[in-house]
């Protein structure tokens, strides 16, 4: 049980700053998912947080406490490695008793806790196992078992399911999920690139990007509401349709012409005097819809169909070079190349972002997040 | 003629015999033998395939056999046979006569001596080497210093090193590093400590260490085992046969550091070094340790570097100090490798020669059995007991062999 202050952390290599000035509160049994491209500070912010790198600059607070100069051991954190990191030499009994008996634990409390985390996992058969034994999914579990056997107060997981084949992804995902739900007092923080881990674990998603926060949020809030261009197009598969826009009538509810100078009102304010000004207009594959009328939001010939089985991609030439627009439909609807298709969407799936990215509709989710 | 040119002569024909041989040999084979044409053309392929692989083997196994096999049956013939006698078939007459020289348990004596110290202390110093020189900048500039002695012979190591030992009278200068560094010493201050205190340290170490080990081999006993499973049979008596070495050596280790407070050390007179015998045996192993440490580390050192980092940020995680590491996570990863080293160094120490007969020749109790043999061989030309010396040597040689190919072809698994 504990919460974590993330304030200011920097960590630079020599001149190179991997993280700049990262802010974040993390409370206490909350599950919370760090997800970003490679090389956005990801794994960097989970390894300063177990202490395996120094920070450089900021603070780091794990139950109250400053851990800036905490040897990790003492962190009261548990962590499980994308390869597992099993010590190969050690049984999987050894492999979970390690860290107790280097802290001196008695052989009972040591037999009762591998036991206890055994029994979770379903390690028993496999104690007396080598590492090399055994499967991949069994060796994650092992590494899991480890961290649960050093009782933490914060479990920090790297990428634990990247190795994994996709079947066993999911069942392993989904034994993850059952974990946290049965210690809700232990804090969670999870590193992964996979945005579908991100959605289907996360009570609270961290967006990074380049070693800065883009947004911070439930699941939910960031796909309805992406504080940005980044997040918009980084949340959600296929990713969001953007298209290049200008404000034709600012106000209570904005007008928009974008491509062709077709035209459309997104129920989110913008400034008085933002007309003219050039914007992005996004909107994503799931929520467009066959147009019923003849008047609809966007009007293409059919260039190309991915059928997937439950759903298809359809991609639609609405006179952009190069950049169809993507509408993902029920795979039963029939279409054929060619074509000529008309979608409509929600005004209320709309999304406008400024000339910088950022959401027009940011100032209310803040209000609305206080 | 020169001899630089008829140097360059056999490096043309042999290279050129080599070349000529494979090439011509394949050429008959393709084209008189087996050609591939006419009715049989896929048969005759087939079969050309088959003799292939032992065309190129052949040049190997005829010189192996000649120069390896047939020497081992050969002198195991001899070491049955009198030269005196003709030749005539003696039975097991040279192994008897050979126990019963004081000269051969001597060399049997110092042979295990060296077999216990220089492979131990060789993989040891490789093993600290690799580790310490592992993440420093300067790092790979000590590896090379420390590699170099790989690339002297030993004559040329033993030559270096009867420079270190060399003795001149009192009066003159000393040029052997030992003797000048010896006479600096003069019963003072500084006598004390790098002669009684730091030795006297180390071996506390070293005592400390073997309590710990008869702490550590004899717990299970006292406390009762591991959490779980059942000791193999054999763990009893190894538990205690360990327990009982290392009492051993803690008590001479104590017992010497007694003798070394009351010891009268001859400051001020140039010592022989090789000469005094039981330590000059220790003299003539560093000239080995300090060629075979260069290997040890090179390969240790790539076995270190193949330890996944994972493993051991995860001991760190787990509250692991630098010791647990090194000897909880690292060295039981690289046991294999260490095994190979040890083992490989054991074969090289088990036919130590050169650095025995180019140092002291056996003299003043050094003698080891490759020396003996040499000696009875070559200088009291009996064919019969040097045969049997060269059949003892085999003998001790092959099991650590085999266990040495076993290890590493596990190793490359």
């Amino acid at each position: 049980m504990a919460n974590l202050q993330l304030r200011d952390v920097r960590k630079a290599y020599g001149n190179l700053e991997i993280l700049h000035g990262i802010n974040l509160d993390i409370k206490s049994g909350e599950f919370i998912v760090f997800v970003g491209p490679s090389g956005c500070g990801k794994s960097t912010l989970l390894r300063t947080i177990a202490g395996l790198e120094q920070i450089t600059g900021g603070t780091l607070e794990i139950d109250n406490t400053v851990v800036n100069d905490m040897p990790p051991s003492e962190r009261g954190i548990a962590m499980v490695f994308q390869s597992y990191a099993l010590y190969p030499h050690m049984t999987v009994y050894d492999n979970m008793a390690f860290g107790m008996r280097l802290a001196g634990k008695t052989k009972q409390e040591i037999e009762e806790r591998v036991k206890y985390a055994a029994g979770i996992l379903q390690l028993e058969p496999y104690l007396d196992r080598l590492p090399k034994a055994l499967s991949g999914g069994q060796r994650q579990r092992v590494a899991i078992g480890r961290a649960i056997c050093r009782d933490p107060k914060v479990f920090l997981f790297d990428e634990p399911l990247s190795n994994l084949d996709a079947a066993l992804r999911v069942a392993t995902r989904i034994e993850i999920a059952k974990l946290s739900e049965n210690m809700p007092n232990t804090t969670m923080i999870y590193v992964t690139h996979d945005q579908v881990e991100a959605m289907t674990l996360a009570d609270r998603i961290v967006v990074l990007k380049d070693g800065y926060v883009e947004q911070v949020g439930p699941p939910m809030e960031l796909y309805l509401h992406p504080g940005n261009l980044f997040v918009a197009q980084f949340i959600g598969s296929p990713a969001m349709n953007i298209l290049p826009a200008k404000i034709a009538k600012a106000g209570k509810t904005t007008q928009v012409e974008y491509v062709g100078g077709r035209k459309a009102s997104v129920p989110v304010e913008t400034p008085a005097g933002a007309a003219g000004q050039d914007i992005s207009f996004g909107v994503r594959p799931e929520d467009l819809l066959v147009a019923k009328g003849t008047d609809a939001l966007f009007v293409g010939k059919v260039d190309y169909v991915e059928q997937l089985g439950e759903v298809q991609l359809v991609y639609l030439d609405i006179g952009r070079e190069d950049e169809p627009l993507v509408v993902k439909l029920a795979g039963n609807v029939e279409v054929k190349r060619g074509e000529e298709m008309r979608f409509d969407a929600d005004p209320g799936d709309l999304h406008i972002f400024d000339g910088d990215g950022r959401s027009f509709a940011r100032e209310r989710l803040a209000v609305a997040a206080e | 003629m020169n001899p630089a040119i008829q140097g360059l002569i056999t490096i043309v024909v042999g290279v050129g015999g080599c070349l000529g041989y494979f090439y011509l040999s394949n050429q008959f084979l393709d084209r008189v033998l087996y050609p591939a044409k006419g009715p049989n053309a896929g048969r005759n392929i087939n079969r050309a395939n088959q003799i292939r692989p032992w065309l190129f083997l052949f040049p190997a196994i005829f010189a192996l056999g000649l120069y390896l096999a047939y020497p081992v049956f050969e002198t195991l013939r001899l070491s049955f046979t009198d030269r005196s006698a003709g030749g005539a078939f003696v039975g097991f007459d040279n192994y008897s006569q050979m126990a019963a020289e004081p000269k051969f348990w001597e060399a049997m004596k110092n042979n295990m001596l060296w077999l216990i110290v220089v492979p131990a202390a060789s993989t040891a110093a490789g093993l600290l080497v690799a580790q310490l020189t592992d993440r420093i900048s300067w790092g790979n500039i000590a590896k090379s210093l420390i590699f170099m002695p790989m690339a002297i012979s030993f004559v040329g190591a033993s030559v270096i090193f009867k420079l270190v030992y060399d003795t001149r009278a009192v009066d003159q200068d000393q040029i052997g590093v030992l003797n000048a560094v010896w006479l600096s010493f003069d019963g003072g201050a500084w006598a004390v400590i790098f002669l009684r205190l730091l030795p006297a340290a180390i071996l506390l170490a070293f005592a400390a260490f073997m309590l710990y080990g008869i702490y550590l081999s004899l717990r299970p006993l006292i406390w009762g085992e591991n959490e779980r499973g059942k000791p193999a049979w054999w763990a009893l008596p190894l538990r205690i046969v360990v327990a009982v070495g290392a009492a051993w050596l803690l008590w001479l280790s104590l017992n010497s550091i007694y003798s070394l407070f009351t010891v009268a050390l001859p400051y001020g007179q140039p010592q022989t070094w090789l000469t005094i015998p039981f330590w000059n045996n220790f003299f003539l192993m560093v000239v080995l340790i300090w060629i075979q440490t260069g290997f040890a580390m090179v390969i240790l050192s790539a076995a270190l570097r193949g330890i996944p980092e994972e493993t051991i940020e995860a001991a760190i995680i787990d509250g692991a100090n630098p010791f647990d590491i090194f000897f909880k996570i690292k060295i039981p990863q690289i046991m294999g490798t260490i095994v190979v080293v040890w083992t490989t160094i054991t074969l090289v120490v088990l036919k130590i020669f050169d650095i025995v007969f180019a140092m002291t020749n056996g003299q003043w109790e050094t003698q080891v059995l490759a020396n003996y043999m040499y000696d009875k061989l070559f200088r009291a030309n009996d064919w019969g007991v040097g045969s049997a010396a060269a059949i003892v040597i085999m003998l001790l040689v092959t099991p650590i062999l085999i266990w040495n190919v076993y290890n590493a072809r596990k190793e490359m698994r």
